[in-house]
């Protein structure tokens, strides 16, 4: 760290004179414009008029069943095109006023988007219909490596490390609860060595980022490539030749009494297994931990002024430690989905960049619990279409929509849709 | 409570930053510490705040003795500090930042107790009238407001001694004064006050008992009626005059025009300079004042085209200097010494031979054909280092070796060695000794008389004033007045907060 401090940023106010005047960011209300417009010339406006789309929200089981909704293709498309372009009319609209807007409004605007091309895809398609409670259900699952993946990244910035290795971390998890779990025949015994494997690649970034101040996206890169070839290794030779050690295991459906029968709700939550569950608990716990706690309060300060925080006696790197092997382990588990709660034997590389877009739900979620949450929902929401698309039948090439959460990462990051602060001292070592 | 150090040393390897200094500090008191910059003053104050270890000495509180091992230990015993650099988060609120460390939980899940820490901070603001709201955030405090916040930090954990480490090096003349009736109200409820600073004027109003530290040792006491003259030869171990000779000016044309320049942050979109006008004259030295971060670094900065305008332009003679490279801006005869020397002026791995050409290199005749010649970089470098006594062991040596001083000599050596239109200077001694002060000084003023145009940068009113033939003061990147040298302390101070001359005199 330089030892001289320059303030470049005028101090605002102290008493009279003149604010500094903050210059209108119109990025976030253009970026959201272009692809709100966008919408309504391709989805709503091509859709032809008079044909509908028919979306199914029940399945057989459910304690209550509720009619198929089928709803004029071309006005339902146009309508969710328009809603897009209010909620970046109202982006505009803040921005005028110097005020950001929640976190909650590029989620909600990318729904729109995505229901817009939904119901476009499946206009006029006698005999297919969408599967609404299907696809949501799927959307909540192929969330859950990402939820996990970004909150330990939403971890480990916090207390200023930059957690690069969060792709390793997943791929970990994976691989040791698919082997713990065949070893011992049980999916749960899986479950509970997913998230060691994990804080074990967590410790590592660890003691090279606090102790040795390595460059951080450097190790953690480094990492990921340990992981893939040690993984690899283990696959191709141990597993190949005891297949009893790569079992594919299933964590069973466990349904929730009461919340289960809640009609669409009740199958997309609470229907799930044992993982969901546990993402909805640490979601909730980490939000409250991470903004109302000490130990959160501390976290913070460590990531945004860590000589602030030593000279109130906050040991800053064993905060940075821990934090990073906590963080760690929460990605370890998440990485139980690939294998033990997806049903699958583990395979080679099949985390498939699912770390690096977990990092830009972090990113997009500002990195908070929620945000990440809500973040990586709308990610499986455009990962699920794709699966749907493929059912129906679309015009669209999958691989287009596979490109989609790539798409909408590169214009989070670059902040186009929400301005976000990363905490200040994330990636620069503390030295005393 | 009674503070005692006594027999203090530290050592970073070979060099001795404390030799066995004892001082006494009694509860009720205000007792400064008086050095120059680098006379060891802070790192005495680390060792005591638990940040360093001595390596010998002893720590008394009330004649125990007492030894911390980090800054929670120190703060326990009742010892708060001030840093020179707040130790604020700037995201966090007044509340939040003073709980930090020793926070209070409640109920069952022992989250925290923010409602106490409201009440601390209210409690603390209202005894001393220091109106701080405990929920603003810190980032949006002005700097006299973030270190009041800085001293609730410190009483809320009932410090009985309390350190201020250069408190007025960001401070209004005003805010300063402010700090100082604080500082009295504080020893008057009975806290032990130790002043850590530089500056004479505020070491003469406040301090009851003055300890002098040179070059790592205490040199002695002082008596707070002593003149600024002999409190000065203490601290520099001579006698030294505190006024730099100089004669009238004799402006002649225009020489610089800096016409409604305005810089944007690019990630901000904060304005940092806001429609800045101003002429430079042949022959005169333009001091710009004001409160550090109102735009006097944007400005320099600008004007040599380091940091991107969106409006406005810069012209030498005439001649357009916006949207030049920076190399057609020092051939067209500027020269700049920059704010940040360690980091923007000089390259500090590289040797002072080097760095004294890191504008020429590849000019004849420093080099021909792609080729450096290095009997001529030698010969420049040694006529250089003579002319503008820089010491140093050899020509060869890093520059990040030499003291701040004479890193700032070779800054300044290879800025003048160019044919210079206009000179610019941003804090040209800030961290300098007395004695290179006044080289520097008379370097410029010597630069002025030869019919240069000179813009200095300085946020110590001081060396405005030693300067000036004209004073600009700026406030929230935008220019003030422009008055001159004559204009007394006070009304500079209330134009620095943004005032006119005509409201502030």
């Amino acid at each position: 760290m330089s030892a001289t401090v320059t303030e470049h940023s005028p101090t605002p106010q102290q008493g009279k004179g003149p604010q500094p005047a903050e210059t209108k960011s119109w990025k976030a209300t253009i970026g959201l414009s272009v692809v709100a417009v966008l919408s309504l010339l391709l989805f709503g406006l091509t859709t032809p008029s008079g044909v509908q789309t028919t979306f199914t929200v029940a399945t057989s089981s459910d304690f209550i069943t509720l009619p198929s909704i089928t709803v004029p293709a071309r006005a339902a498309a146009v309508v969710l095109s328009v809603v897009a372009i209010l909620l970046a009319a109202y982006v505009g609209f803040r921005a005028n006023q110097f005020r950001k807007v929640g976190i909650w409004l590029p989620i909600v605007f990318g729904m729109a988007v995505l229901g817009a091309l939904l119901t476009w895809a499946g206009a006029d398609r006698s005999g297919t219909t969408i599967q609404l409670t299907g696809l949501l259900t799927s959307a909540l699952f192929l969330a859950v490596p990402l939820v996990f993946g970004s909150l330990a990244g939403t971890l480990c910035e916090r207390s200023g490390i930059i957690n690069i290795a969060i792709e390793g971390q997943l791929l970990a998890g994976a691989f040791l609860a698919a082997l713990v779990g065949s070893m011992a025949g049980n999916a749960y015994v899986g479950l509970i060595a997913a998230p060691i494997a994990g804080a074990l690649v967590g410790l590592l970034l660890a003691i090279f980022a606090t102790k040795y101040w390595v460059n951080q996206i450097v190790v953690g890169v480094v990492l990921n490539m340990l992981v893939i070839g040690l993984t690899s290794f283990f696959f191709s030779t141990m597993m190949t030749d005891d297949p009893s050690l790569n079992r594919a295991l299933s964590l069973p459906q466990i349904d929730i009494p009461l919340l289960a029968s809640i009609p669409i709700i009740g199958p997309v939550l609470f229907q799930q297994n044992l993982l969901v569950y546990i993402m909805y608990v640490v979601v909730i716990v980490l939000q409250i931990m991470l903004f109302k706690s000490r130990w959160g309060l501390r976290v913070r300060a460590v990531g945004e002024h860590p000589k602030a925080a030593d000279t109130v006696g906050i040991k800053v790197n064993r905060t940075r430690v821990r934090n990073t092997v906590l963080g760690g382990a929460v990605a370890g588990l998440g990485g139980a989905f690939f294998t033990v709660a997806s049903g699958l034997a583990f395979g080679k590389e099949m985390t498939a960049g699912k770390g690096y877009i977990a990092l830009a739900a972090m990113i997009l979620g500002r990195w908070s619990p929620r945000g990440a949450l809500a973040a990586a929902l709308l990610f499986g929401f455009a990962d699920a279409l794709r699966v749907q698309f493929g059912i129906i039948g679309s015009a669209i090439p999958s691989e287009f929509l596979s490109m989609l959460p790539y798409l909408v990462t590169i214009l989070a990051v670059a902040g186009l849709v929400g301005v976000s602060r990363p905490p200040a001292a994330e990636g620069i070592p503390y030295k005393k | 409570m009674k503070l005692e150090l006594r027999e203090i040393t530290k050592k970073f390897g070979d060099f001795t930053a404390n030799d066995a200094i004892s001082i006494t500090v009694e509860s009720g008191t205000v007792h400064a510490l008086l050095g120059e910059n680098g006379a060891g003053k802070s790192t005495l104050m680390n060792v005591l705040f638990g940040l360093y270890d001595a390596d010998g000495g002893q720590i008394l509180l009330d004649d125990e003795p007492v030894v911390f091992s980090g800054p929670g230990e120190a703060m326990a015993a009742g010892i708060g500090m001030v840093h020179q650099h707040f130790m604020l988060v700037p995201p966090f609120t007044v509340a939040e930042n003073v709980m930090l460390g020793h926070e209070q939980v409640t109920g069952p899940a022992k989250l925290l107790d923010v409602e106490a820490a409201r009440a601390k901070v209210r409690e603390i603001s209202d005894r001393f009238n220091f109106h701080v709201d405990p929920d603003a955030v810190v980032e949006d405090l002005s700097v006299g407001a973030q270190q009041r916040v800085e001293i609730i930090k410190a009483l809320s954990r009932d410090a009985k001694v309390l350190i201020l480490d250069e408190p007025t090096a960001v401070l209004t003349p005003q805010e300063t004064d402010e700090l100082l009736e604080i500082v009295g109200q504080l020893r008057d409820s009975g806290t032990a006050v130790v002043l850590i600073t530089h500056k004479l004027r505020e070491v003469q109003a406040i301090a009851d008992t003055i300890t002098v530290i040179r070059r790592g040792k205490v040199v002695g006491t002082a008596e707070p009626t002593d003149s600024q003259e002999q409190l000065a030869s203490l601290m520099v171990g001579r006698d030294v005059s505190m006024t730099v000779e100089k004669d009238e000016a004799s402006p002649g044309d225009v020489v610089l025009e800096v016409s409604d320049l305005t810089v944007v942050d690019p990630a901000t979109h904060i304005t940092l300079l806001n429609g800045v006008s101003l002429e430079v004259k042949a022959g005169e030295i333009l001091a710009v004042a004001g409160v550090q971060g109102n735009g006097q670094t944007e400005l320099a900065e600008a004007i040599l085209g380091v940091v991107e305008t969106k409006s406005g332009s810069v012209s030498l003679q005439g001649e357009k200097l916006t949207g030049k490279t920076i190399r057609q801006v020092l051939d067209a005869g500027v020269g700049f010494v920059p704010e940040d020397r360690t980091e923007d002026g000089v390259v500090a791995s590289f040797t002072v031979a080097n760095n004294l050409i890191l504008d020429l290199y590849d000019r004849e005749p420093y080099s021909r054909a792609g080729a450096i010649k290095p009997s001529v970089v030698k010969e420049h470098a040694e006529t250089q280092v003579e002319k503008f006594d820089v010491r140093t062991t050899s020509i060869n040596a890093l520059t990040g070796s030499l003291s701040g001083g004479n890193q700032q000599k070779v800054v300044l050596a290879r800025e003048l060695a160019r044919d210079l239109k206009v000179l610019i200077a941003s804090q040209p001694t800030r961290g300098l000794d007395v004695g290179s002060i006044e080289f520097v000084h008379k370097r410029i003023i010597e630069e002025r008389d030869k019919g240069v145009a000179v813009i200095i940068v300085s946020s110590e009113l001081d060396e405005v004033y030693a300067l000036a033939d004209r004073i600009a003061v700026m406030y929230h990147g935008e220019i003030v007045d422009i008055v001159s040298p004559d204009t007394d302390r006070d009304t500079m101070g209330l134009m620095m907060a943004g005032a006119h001359e005509e409201d502030a005199a």
